[in-house]
């Protein structure tokens, strides 16, 4: 009998626990760094047993479309979400975002690099924890670099850029002297292009909010991005953006690539890549000017002021974010696949620095990124490779197309700068800019 | 025509049908044979068909990383649920239609064509609130109410189409006899009209299935049918092409099975009531 009512305490209490027990839903992207941060959560579940974590794993699309549907709804459908910097500053002025205010006493706010966490943080308010950070990057093919008699500086500007594609460019040996994004989208060929475009000294706005399409600045990007594609770049490269570009460079068919830091890991990784060993990594070019054109992004973890589960989502954001994490992550899968970008500490290991050869120039390119000076003349916005206002997912996409269209040539660049500037002066005057 | 005309012109379709054929199917032979490939043969720049190391890595580490027979699990309920739920409305609304048709009837066929017309994303907002309001977010329940009701109209459609084909003196006989309305469309009608039932209820179910705007959107991680966990494969930084044709071919692979048992019954009620 003793038995049987102890059993039955068991029970009970076993209920009670499991009734107790929290679910917080994590809604992330498919990138490998976050499918390693899914295949380690059992070590967050067996410090936290009192949660449990749900995964919803979607393309970078279908997920920012859902996420957006939802904290604006207050649909609650989500406890941690997977946003970017762009959508960071708008999501927290507008109160969908929980403050990062209780992420424990050895989180170490301070390690964060402060260009990412600036881009976070709205009055001193911390409103995401950055997850992985990247700027943009030069990567070549140190033979063919050789074989053109050329030596890339670390530095390069873009005349040195144009010279080395053309001499690197072999057609008959199916080589492309140079990939860039041509595929349309804000975060394709647009993100490329308005780096270019700052560091061509161009502006998307003046300080009033007026479109800046047409002026010489934006002309010279243009003109150089079509002149150097036609010339180095691959056939029908108006329909390559990331993963085009990557593919094309691990079997060996581009000298020169400019793109996010985090391919500097793919692009070496002896499994996946042909020219592992034969890759070296600059900074992203200038013209002189005093601005590079590489961007800074970052993939951070944030929770919907819909969430119900805030505690257990700061713990499991704590969590994925820590240098613990990092640690984790080194231990079990090594040191190059840990998520970069986004604390001091990790570029002041010998380890990651010895393990990743891009490490350097990666946070070199982040340091220099200044989203709130972007480029040469002052702007009324925040955003390097972006304009941090919600008009710009549908203004970003539309000048994407124009740019494309002047890639194939249905365009010139003068026509596809007149046409940005006519449709994103109507789209600004419809949200009654300057606010 | 001569035997050897007839016999050249049967040749000439039947390599063109074919070749259509081969078109249409090559596309999804590609993304299976992909399936089998390690992720650098999947990118190589000179493709190989069938030369080529096969490999079930990419099968394994799908079902390993992601819940598969979940998903599976709600595409049969969202897809059959809807369907079987479509057609308790849409069998009614048809017959009405066909054989008790007022002088509104056309203008009420437009009507229900003309929701089919309008771009989803329209009516995104108002279906959202409505679904967090009701409770109907991420549950099976709620999908299979806006399946039924995307492809409600098609159902009425395809099955007026078929029953106006059945000849009203046949209904009209059976209710001289003292049938009552339920009597006439289940012991009258519905045998009759079998075929073109099945078909609206195969139809249905395929597009149901393959339906990926409303089965992204409402759902999260306990009602995501099958086209949530393949968008789940395709990322914007990283080369996952060969897992992502895994996922794609065990998703499409149960409905390609459905598709070819029930072709038969498929085309011909399809061309039900086309040929006189």
């Amino acid at each position: 009998m003793k038995n049987k009512l102890l059993m039955l305490a068991c029970g009970i209490m076993a209920m009670s626990n499991a009734y107790a027990k929290e679910t917080i839903t994590i809604a992330t992207v498919n990138n490998g760094d976050m499918i390693t941060m899914k295949e380690l959560s059992n070590e967050f579940t067996s410090q936290h047993p009192d949660i449990d974590l749900k995964w919803v794993t979607l393309e970078e699309n279908i997920l920012r479309q859902r996420v957006t549907t939802d904290v604006a709804t207050k649909g609650g459908q989500y406890d941690v979400m997977t946003i970017g910097t762009y959508e960071v500053p708008i999501w927290g002025k507008q109160n969908w975002l929980t403050e990062l205010d209780n992420l424990g006493e050895n989180y170490d706010l301070d390690d964060l690099l402060p260009a990412i966490r600036s881009g976070l943080t709205i009055n001193d308010k911390l409103y995401a924890a950055p997850f992985y950070g990247e700027s943009s990057m030069v990567m070549y093919r140190t033979d063919l670099m050789e074989k053109a008699g050329l030596t890339m500086p670390k530095a390069p500007t873009w005349n040195f850029i144009r010279k080395a594609a053309k001499a690197m460019n072999d057609t008959k040996e199916g080589v492309f002297g140079l990939c860039l994004r041509g595929k349309a989208g804000w975060g394709e060929n647009v993100a490329l292009i308005t780096s270019m475009a700052n560091s061509f000294g161009a502006r998307w706005f003046d300080e009033n909010w007026k479109p800046q399409f047409n002026t010489p600045e934006w002309e010279n990007t243009l003109q150089y991005y079509v002149d150097v594609m036609k010339e180095s770049g691959p056939a029908g490269s108006s329909a390559n953006g990331f993963n085009e570009n990557l593919a094309l460079f691990q079997t060996g068919k581009c000298g020169i690539w400019i793109d996010a830091t985090v391919a500097g890991a793919f692009v070496t990784n002896k499994k996946d890549s042909e020219v592992a060993d034969k890759v070296g990594f600059a900074l992203a070019p200038d013209n002189g000017l005093g601005k590079r054109g590489n961007w800074l992004w970052s993939w951070t973890l944030a929770i919907p002021s819909s969430s119900k589960k805030q505690d257990a989502a700061m713990k499991f954001i704590s969590w994925a974010t820590s240098k613990e994490y990092s640690q984790l992550v080194a231990d079990k899968k090594g040191w190059a696949k840990v998520p970069p970008g986004t604390r001091k500490s990790l570029y002041n290991n010998p380890k990651y620095m010895e393990a990743a050869p891009f490490a350097q120039i990666t946070l070199d390119s982040i340091q220099t990124a200044d989203p709130k000076n972007p480029t040469v003349k002052p702007v009324p916005y925040v955003g390097i490779q972006f304009v941090a206002i919600p008009e710009f997912q549908g203004i970003g996409t539309a000048v994407g197309q124009q740019f494309s269209a002047a890639l194939t040539g249905q365009m010139t660049v003068k026509e596809a700068l007149n046409s940005s500037q006519r449709l994103v002066e109507r789209t600004m005057r419809k949200a009654r800019y300057p606010k | 025509m001569t035997i050897k005309d007839s016999r050249r012109s049967k040749l000439i379709y039947t390599i063109a049908a074919w070749t259509i054929s081969g078109m249409i199917f090559f596309p999804i032979l590609w993304t299976l044979i992909t399936s089998f490939k390690t992720e650098s043969e999947a990118i190589s720049a000179t493709p190989a068909l069938f030369a080529f190391e096969w490999t079930l890595e990419n099968y394994s580490d799908v079902l390993s990383r992601s819940p598969y027979f979940n998903h599976f699990w709600n595409s049969v309920v969202i897809s059959l649920g809807s369907s079987l739920l479509g057609l308790l409305i849409a069998v009614p609304a048809a017959w009405s239609m066909a054989f008790v048709q007022t002088k509104k009837t056309k203008h009420l066929l437009m009507w229900m064509l003309s929701t089919k017309m309008l771009p989803p994303v329209g009516v995104l907002i108002p279906i959202y609130l409505l679904f967090r309001d009701f409770g109907l977010l991420d549950t099976k329940l709620g999908l299979v109410i806006v399946m039924t009701l995307i492809n409600l109209p098609i159902m009425v459609w395809m099955l007026y189409t078929y029953f106006r084909e059945i000849p009203n003196e046949i209904l009209e006989a059976s209710r001289m006899d003292g049938a009552t309305i339920g009597e006439e469309i289940f012991h009258v009608l519905l045998p009759i009209a079998l075929p073109g039932i099945a078909s609206t209820l195969l139809l249905n179910v395929i597009l149901s299935w393959n339906e990926a705007f409303w089965t992204l959107i409402l759902t999260a991680a306990n009602a995501a049918p099958l086209t949530a966990f393949i968008a789940s494969y395709s990322s914007p930084e990283g080369l996952f092409y060969a897992k992502l044709s895994a996922a794609s071919a065990m998703a499409i692979v149960p409905i390609l099975i459905l598709g070819w048992f029930s072709q038969k019954q498929l085309v011909r009620g399809l061309s039900f009531g086309a040929v006189k």
